[in-house]
């Protein structure tokens, strides 16, 4: 509940300073300084919602599930990549608190950033099963044991944050790597016994911008709020892209080759 | 959709100087000390090579403080290289699930840094039975 | 799509990096510390005479290849992306030094245990 100060009750302040952008009028990123209210169980959205309903309105920033769900509240907390919702203002007090929008993307407004691009990496990675065949519905459901689900369900836990990319200096030097969130995507797909599309995903991981813009900085996987160990996705990707590197030369066609490490027949 | 006029913060130049990438900066050091003692062998190799009185030269480099403290370098930069390897080395593995499960990387981890502990007692070992 | 020929430097880096891990420490421990010591190990374990015998083994100069070579090329690998992360240079300017000395050392490697000979 957020403390009020017309009830009397004894409450501790915290100076949160936030890096605001409004292009109308700014020509370039500029601090601005609050001073919060709090109590110990308030998180930082929280404190973004105290500014935006008490103090200034013309605050931007995403939000929606405030449980660590939706991946709506990714900022840099601290200059250090965290949700708002599960980052708490009893550990900064007193402050001060920077709050800054998600590094390496363009900022559109305030703690607003650019999505687009990161949607773009998801939508080309084939982010859907393709099997090798469809099953008719008389046919009944795909089979897949807890063994085959365990290969890849941590894959498929990540809820688009964003902050592994905040995290990446590879991304951060080059934008058009594909990045840890995509790679965790595809290698949930590529991971899943029901899909039989390796390949065609194998294509984009074996480029530049693919797995080999990684140089296993692993801030990634830190930052994660699910652990969904994006670095392990990207890396195991330039395991299986260095041994086919080679391996393509024996003459298989691509599209035969599924690998068993991927989750077994397709 | 973008707005009207996004803004792109410059990239921090010196990023691999702070932490939290400092760590990984140290880590791609090591690889440093692997190539240098490796040129170090190159030279022995060379004035092997070159005849007695060569080789003999370099010997007596190594007796040297300075190439003692170099090698004393070298293998503090081994076994942090040593560590943070096995650190890395279960990321580049698939998931592996024994039984239902997923096996722990660190268990990974924890397997890799034995075996290379009992290779550098093996390799010691094998030294000195070769005493001549 | 391009691929990348990154995997050639990769597979050579990850190669020497295993070497490394497991010989690494004991190699310069013997070499670099106890042997021109003489703690632990005599001064002579690596005389004019053994090493020669050693160097002239088919098996001692594949030992003296893999781990020149290895190690240098594994080096190579992290100096280049560390190069490329400070932005030490251009691309292919780094690729050039890195990869383009451990190519010549490799060489120098191969030729001078070719000159040991038999």
């Amino acid at each position: 509940m957020p403390p009020d100060a017309a009830a009397g009750a004894a409450s501790r302040e915290i100076a949160i300073g936030v890096l605001r952008y409004r292009c109308e009028t700014d020509q370039r990123p500029v601090w601005q300084a609050y001073r919060v209210p709090f109590t110990d169980d308030m998180s930082v959205l929280q404190g973004l919602q105290y500014i935006k309903d008490r103090l200034d309105g013309t605050l931007s920033f995403r939000w929606s599930c405030r449980m660590a769900i939706c991946g709506s509240c990714g900022m840099m907390i601290g200059a250090v990549p965290k949700l708002a919702c599960m980052t708490f203002l009893r550990d900064y007090h007193p402050g001060p608190l920077t709050v800054e929008p998600l590094e390496h993307f363009p900022i559109e407004r305030d703690l607003v950033v650019t999505l687009s691009g990161f949607i773009k990496k998801l939508e080309s990675i084939y982010p859907y099963l393709i099997p090798s065949t469809q099953r008719r519905l008389d046919e009944g459901e795909y089979l897949q044991t807890p063994s085959q689900l365990a290969r890849y369900e941590t894959f498929s836990d990540c809820i688009n944050c964003m902050l592994c990319y905040a995290a990446c200096p590879q991304f951060g030097e080059n934008p058009d790597f594909i990045g840890p969130g995509a790679m965790a995507l595809l290698q949930r797909y590529n991971g899943d016994s029901r899909d039989a599309a390796r390949a065609k995903r194998m294509e984009l991981v074996h480029t530049d911008n693919g797995a080999w813009s990684c140089t296993a900085v692993g801030y990634c996987s830190e930052v994660c709020p699910k652990q969904v160990d994006p670095a392990n996705a990207v890396n195991q990707n330039k395991t299986k892209s260095a041994l086919d590197f080679f391996v393509r030369f024996l003459g298989q066609p691509a599209h035969s080759r599924t690998g068993a490490s991927d989750g077994g027949p397709p | 959709m973008t707005g009207p006029r996004p803004y792109l913060r410059p990239a921090k130049t010196a990023w691999w100087a702070h932490p939290p990438y400092l760590a990984y900066t140290l880590r791609e050091a090591t690889g440093v000390a692997v190539a240098g003692y490796a040129l170090v062998l190159l030279a022995g190799l060379i004035n092997l090579a070159s005849g007695e009185e060569a080789y003999d030269a370099w010997l007596n480099f190594l007796k040297s403080p300075w190439s003692l403290a170099l090698h004393l370098l070298f293998l503090i930069a081994m076994i942090g290289h040593v560590w943070t390897w096995f650190q890395i080395m279960p990321k580049t593995m698939p998931r592996l699930v024994i039984g239902g499960r997923v096996l722990p990387q660190n268990w990974i981890t924890a397997a890799g840094l034995a075996v290379a502990m009992a290779a550098f007692v093996i390799i010691l070992l094998v030294a000195e039975w070769m005493q001549p | 799509m391009k691929r990348s020929v990154a995997p050639v430097f990769w597979l050579l880096f990850g190669a020497g990096g295993m070497l490394s891990a497991f010989t690494g420490p004991a190699l310069v421990l013997i070499t670099g510390l106890a042997v021109p010591t003489g703690i632990g190990v005599s001064p002579s374990f690596m005389s004019f005479a053994r090493a020669t015998a050693f160097a002239q083994d088919p098996l001692g100069k594949l030992v003296l290849f893999g781990v020149i070579a290895l190690f240098l090329w594994h080096g190579a690998e992290r100096i280049y992306l560390t190069l490329r992360d400070m932005r030490a240079g251009g691309r292919l300017a780094l690729m050039c030094i890195c990869y383009g000395s451990a190519s010549a050392l490799t060489f120098v490697t191969v030729g001078t245990l070719m000159i040991i000979g038999f």
